[in-house]
């Protein structure tokens, strides 16, 4: 450009500009014009937790603690890879017998052709993803859409797992690699390193960025914002640890003030590990990738994606692949768990997923949300379940609050956006 | 007169049995204003359509630079140089201006997105074009006014060096400041030495930016002006069909 403007036009700044202070002032600022994200969702879990602690003596425990993350873990891990395709407006309804029919491949592998578990895992992993990408072919490139193509894979799915299981029949977890997922502890001091590590790549890449944007010549945010940020993380990962350092078999009580004999349990569940690699790999290709910029762009308008050169297809076909890979985690995640897969496993998981995705803040209608969102939001589904449970109360308990949970988050959401249209209007 | 940058001849486009575009010849040039003016329909936004490499002409030849070339994909179109704000905007709402503006030529070191360069990058290009109204670059698209919205579409597309920029009726969803700004932006953009065509329905708008004035009726091009050597009476007339055109093209 050469023209030259008769008066310098005022710089445009970027948000990364001013201390700590404005910069807290510009995060209410947005927090007010609708953008919550999880945070409604993060007060609803806090709330949850403060309540069920009141209202029951057991809930408050290291022990419960971690039940409550294994129960969650495989919902969790079916939410994050619903993500990747409710970030493009589309949805998969098969994730859930997705996840079922890849469990039971694992299974049927191991017991009946004594496959090494490794193998069968991959091989697993594989079909999952052979399952996206079919998902996706018929969606980008047939044009049909993503609801019916996956309705039908949810119907015949199950009909292909009866297949592979055999009708009433079930396989047991036998590999102690695979029921140690749900069902094993980190040694405490490995809890520790790879916390620790964990914490030096979270600040290697921090200051990683603010280098590059120095030598861009644009400002950084405050130091003291990221030492706040990585500190409340480091707290918190820390307090986590700590609980489950704790011996969790040591509440189940004493005789005559003599605590009875017990092996002790304690240390972090191994799937936990697992799970934050998971969402952290996947926040890190959403937001620091060529790929997950397009797939929010493909997400909000995909004719403009498409005008921008993004090849749209290509975009919507890798995303159905990673959800259906991630599904297959999710469904190794609950055989761990229950010990059993059978015809039915994975049949009911996928709306309870979805639920998940938009408790915690993700758009239905696409280009709106984050992996950590749908993390937050199984979690609150799975505290309802945990807590409710330990009141003894009836499991339609747990399915009646558990939607209007799922209806107070989308009113929050609607709401807070609402307001910010019209202030929006008004300035 | 000097080499046009871009030179349409006989160029055809259908759709079906219906024939959109029936052989049309335009010229474009570097520093200059073009406006291309047809009633609805007439096939303006095809034509633009075809430039951009996003709906391929089906005949005609192209030359860029007096050099016959292909435009196939709008990929090709963008490594020409050619960019195109279309009447639709075609924005990502869920993008800040940043994202949008480097949508799908993103700047990536280390297998990453390298947030800061196109950071700088786009507040430089913002006020190289005398940007006043955005005070970040990191706001979302979907707080932004419909002028806002058509500055960062304008901006996006001198972002990387382009050599011709089609403008598609920019204006028609603005109110009068807005207008007035945006097209200050479009002439200070061709003083810049970019080749401009503009597309409005707006003779004023076209009689206060343009250098030249194209016609489109129903599919063929029926006058190309100067529009010192114009009026608009003559223009509407061309318009909507009630004048033929004799002289020669411009
Ligand atoms: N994809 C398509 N399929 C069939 N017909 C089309 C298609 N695109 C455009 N047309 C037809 O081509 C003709 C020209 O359309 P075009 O959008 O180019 O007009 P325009 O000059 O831009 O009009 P406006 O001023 O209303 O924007 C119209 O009759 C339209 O119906
Ligand atoms: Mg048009």
């Amino acid at each position: 450009m050469t023209s030259t403007p008769a008066t310098p036009p005022p710089t445009i700044g970027s948000g990364h500009e001013g201390n700590l202070g404005d910069q807290f002032r510009a995060y209410f600022r947005n927090l007010r014009s609708g953008e919550m994200g999880a945070l409604p969702a993060l007060a609803g879990f806090v709330i949850l937790v403060i309540l069920f602690s009141v209202l029951s003596s057991s809930f408050f425990s290291p022990l419960n603690f971690a039940n409550l993350l294994t129960q969650a873990a495989t919902l969790m891990m079916l939410a994050m890879a619903l993500v990747f395709v409710i970030l493009l407006g589309e949805i998969d309804l098969s994730a859930g017998v997705t996840s079922g029919v890849t469990a039971s491949i694992v299974v049927v592998l191991i017991h009946n052709a004594g496959v090494n578990w490794i193998v069968a895992l991959v091989i697993a992993l594989v079909v999952g993803a052979a399952i996206g990408t079919f998902i996706g072919f018929f969606v980008a490139k047939v044009g049909i859409p993503s609801f019916v193509v996956t309705l039908g894979l949810f119907l015949g799915f199950q009909g292909l797992q009866l297949i592979i299981i055999g009708s009433g029949g079930a396989y047991r977890v036998e590999t102690p690699e695979l029921v140690a997922i749900m069902n094993s502890n980190l040694p405490i001091w490995l809890g520790w390193a790879l916390f620790v590590l964990a914490m030096v790549i979270a600040t290697a890449i921090a200051f990683f960025d603010r280098n590059r944007r120095t030598r861009a010549g644009v400002p950084n945010r405050p130091l003291s914002l990221l030492a706040l940020r990585l500190g409340a993380i480091a707290a918190a990962g820390a307090l986590f640890i700590a609980l489950m350092s704790l011996d969790r078999a040591a509440s189940r009580g004493s005789l005559n003030g003599v605590p009875i004999a017990h092996d002790a349990i304690e240390g972090v569940p191994i799937v936990v590990p697992i799970a934050v690699g998971i969402l952290w790999i996947g926040t890190f290709i959403l937001d620091r990738t060529r790929y997950g910029r397009h797939l929010y762009a493909v997400g909000g308008n995909p004719e403009a994606a498409r005008r921008a050169g993004i090849k749209i297809g290509a975009v919507r076909i890798i995303a159905f692949i990673t959800c259906s890979s991630l599904a297959m985690v999710s469904g190794v995640f609950d055989a761990s768990r229950i010990g059993v897969v059978t015809a039915a496993s994975g049949g009911q998981i996928v709306l309870s997923g979805v639920a998940a995705a938009v408790v915690g803040g993700v758009s239905l209608f696409g280009g709106r949300g984050r992996l950590i969102h749908a993390a937050i939001g199984a979690l609150v589904i799975a505290v309802i379940a945990n807590g409710l449970g330990l009141l003894g109360l009836p499991a339609g308990a747990n399915f009646l609050v558990t939607g209007g949970v799922l209806i107070l988050a989308a009113t929050i959401d609607a709401v807070s956006r609402k307001r910010a249209g019209g202030s929006l209007l008004r300035t | 007169m000097d080499v046009p940058v871009i030179e349409l001849t006989d160029v055809r486009k259908s759709f079906g049995p219906v024939d959109v575009l029936k052989g049309v010849n335009l010229q474009a040039f570097a520093g200059k204003v073009t406006a291309l003016v047809g009633d609805n329909g007439a096939g303006k936004s095809t034509l633009v359509k075809g430039l951009a490499g996003v709906q391929p002409f089906d005949a005609g030849e192209i030359k860029f630079n007096n050099e016959v070339v292909s435009l196939t994909t709008p990929r090709e179109a963008a490594a020409h140089g050619i960019e195109v704000v279309y009447q639709d905007l075609a924005l990502c709402e869920n993008l800040d201006i940043v994202q949008n503006m480097f949508l799908g030529r993103e700047e990536v070191t280390a297998g990453t997105l390298n947030e800061g360069i196109m950071e700088r990058e786009a507040s430089e290009t913002l006020q190289s074009l005398s940007v006043r109204t955005v005070s970040s670059v990191r706001q979302k698209v979907s707080s932004l006014s419909g002028g806002q919205r058509q500055t960062v579409a304008i901006a996006r597309s001198v972002l990387k060096n382009a050599k011709v920029v089609i403008l598609d009726e920019p204006t028609a969803a603005l109110g009068v400041a807005q207008t007035e700004q945006v097209l200050s932006l479009v002439r200070r953009l061709a003083d810049s030495g970019v080749a401009v065509i503009l597309i409005s329905h707006n003779l004023v708008d076209v009689f206060k930016v343009a250098d030249f004035v194209s016609v489109l009726y129903l599919g063929h091009m029926v006058a190309s002006l100067d529009v010192k050597d114009t009026n608009n009476d003559d223009v509407v007339g061309y318009i909507t069909g009630s004048k033929t055109y004799e002289g020669k093209n411009a």
